[in-house]
């Protein structure tokens, strides 16, 4: 199997890495860079417990190739804080118990910190459609979206490494 | 189907030259695959449905990505143009609305930036949720490959009307060798008016168990109108409602004749049971979609 030599940015520091064909982004992510934040839950891009930004824009690392990111700019949910200061979506989340287990949570704030970037102020509509490639099994998503609105009140976006791109 | 996130073994390849496609293709027949977004590739892989040995990038080639248009020619949309990408652009939102909303009801929102426009049409699902729009608006898939009009060994473009390219469940009229570069679109008729309706088991992002598009505009039919219907995830095939569409040329819109139509369009479904849903209940859904979307569309038209 073909191995690639890839160059990736990711949460703002840039490697060069050896990679197989068939190593997917979250593979990369996980398992060569020990950021361990983004999750696998359906290996389909369904669940969406595995969204990263790339390039600025959400998608689901399980259904990208590591060489496909070749070049690419990531941001994980390790690059959202900065330097151990939460974003207000964070705190925000926090605030109104928008988490339970967990496990989903790293991918529903990837997801909503790139609505509220490109949709400041969105209606409860358009943050659950944002949201709907972010499947959660316990809180029933109320406080979720409850959450997403506080921080669009708030009108303040993010720490300076999201990734402007 | 179990969640494993790794991929079975595979070369990856990037092509770097529109005419580099065919010959790895035919170099590596069933063992090699094309790579759009790999929304689908990588789920059928993952569940060992396919095994490829090569699967080859073809997303980067130049032009794969653009989306176009002239007021003459009508729109052009690479086909390595993502859901998002159709969606959002400000061109497909004033002239072609329906494929807008057609593009942007598949999925997630980062399933559709990576979904593309050639993946959806060429995978031959039933259920591809651009395809009733692509036949409504006479979208024309444009193939690259061996070109056996030619016999001379020289690899050429050809265009398949969208009502000639599906053929069955993933089965399109694509050749081996072939690859989909684009689809164009002709100018709309003046006027006209378009809604896609897809029935999930939820209000987004699932797979469609009935979706209804519906295109309509001033023509000088008897009833001064056309009404075009499309229909996906109901039959083997995605496919227009052909009577209902007669029927509603030949009556002026109103109630009953939609209420007719909505019939006809109902009989032309022939879905099948499926985890999502019935056979008999996609059917009463074609026939309550189309009404709501005639209804809607002739709205818009008024």
């Amino acid at each position: 199997m073909a191995n690639h030599s890839i160059t990736i940015t990711v949460n703002g520091g840039r490697d060069r890495l050896d990679v197989p064909s068939n190593l997917t982004l979250l593979q990369l992510l996980r398992e060569k860079l020990a950021l361990t934040g983004t999750k696998n839950g359906c290996a389909a891009g369904e669940c969406g417990a595995c969204t990263i930004l790339m390039n600025g824009e959400p998608v689901n690392s399980c259904m990208v190739l590591a060489v496909e990111a070749d070049g690419a700019e990531i941001v994980t949910v390790e690059g959202l804080a900065d330097d151990g200061q939460l974003t207000p979506m964070q705190e925000a989340f926090v605030e109104h118990n928008a988490v339970q287990c967990g496990f989903c949570t790293p991918g529903v704030l990837i997801s909503a910190h790139a609505l509220l970037k490109r949709n400041p102020h969105p209606t409860e509509d358009e943050i659950k459609l944002a949201l709907v490639g972010n499947l959660c099994r316990c809180t029933g998503y109320l406080r979720i979206i409850q959450a997403v609105q506080t921080a669009a009140e708030n009108g303040i976006l993010s720490s300076s490494k999201e990734g402007d791109a | 189907m179990l969640a494993r996130p790794g991929l079975p073994s595979f070369d990856y390849v990037r092509a770097g030259a529109l005419d580099e496609v065919p010959r790895l293709l035919e170099e590596h027949g069933e063992a090699a695959r094309l790579l759009m977004g790999g929304t689908d590739l990588f789920v059928r892989m993952r569940d060992g449905f396919i095994c490829p040995q090569i699967v080859v990038d073809v997303k980067h080639l130049p032009g794969m990505r653009d989306i176009w248009y002239d007021e003459q020619a009508g729109l052009t949309i690479g086909a390595a143009a993502t859901m998002n990408e159709v969606a959002r652009h400000p061109d497909v939102q004033a002239h072609y609305p329906l494929l807008a909303e057609a593009a942007n009801s598949v999925a997630s929102y980062p399933l559709r930036n990576r979904a593309t426009m050639g993946g959806n049409l060429c995978n031959g699902s039933p259920a591809a949720d651009t395809a009733p729009a692509t036949l409504l608006l006479e979208g024309r898939i444009v193939l690259y490959g061996p070109n056996p009009s030619t016999s001379s060994g020289q690899c050429g473009e050809r265009e398949v009307p969208a009502d000639e390219f599906f053929l069955g469940p993933g089965a399109t009229a694509m050749q081996p060798g072939e690859l989909m570069t684009a689809v164009r679109f002709p100018v709309p008729p003046a006027g006209s008016a378009g809604r896609y309706l897809k029935l999930g088991r939820n209000k987004a992002g699932d797979l469609a168990i009935a979706g209804v598009a519906v295109f309509g505009f001033p023509d000088g039919t008897t009833s001064g109108y056309r009404f075009r219907i499309g229909l996906a995830s109901v039959a083997s095939v995605p496919l227009r409602a052909r009577e209902a569409e007669e029927l509603l040329a030949a009556s002026p819109p109103g109630e009953e004749p939609f209420a007719l139509a909505a019939e006809k369009a109902m009989e032309a479904a022939a879905p099948i049971d499926d985890v999502r849903a019935s056979a008999a209940y996609r059917k009463a859904m074609v026939r309550a979609l189309t009404l709501r979307a005639l209804r809607e569309v002739w709205a818009q038209m008024k």
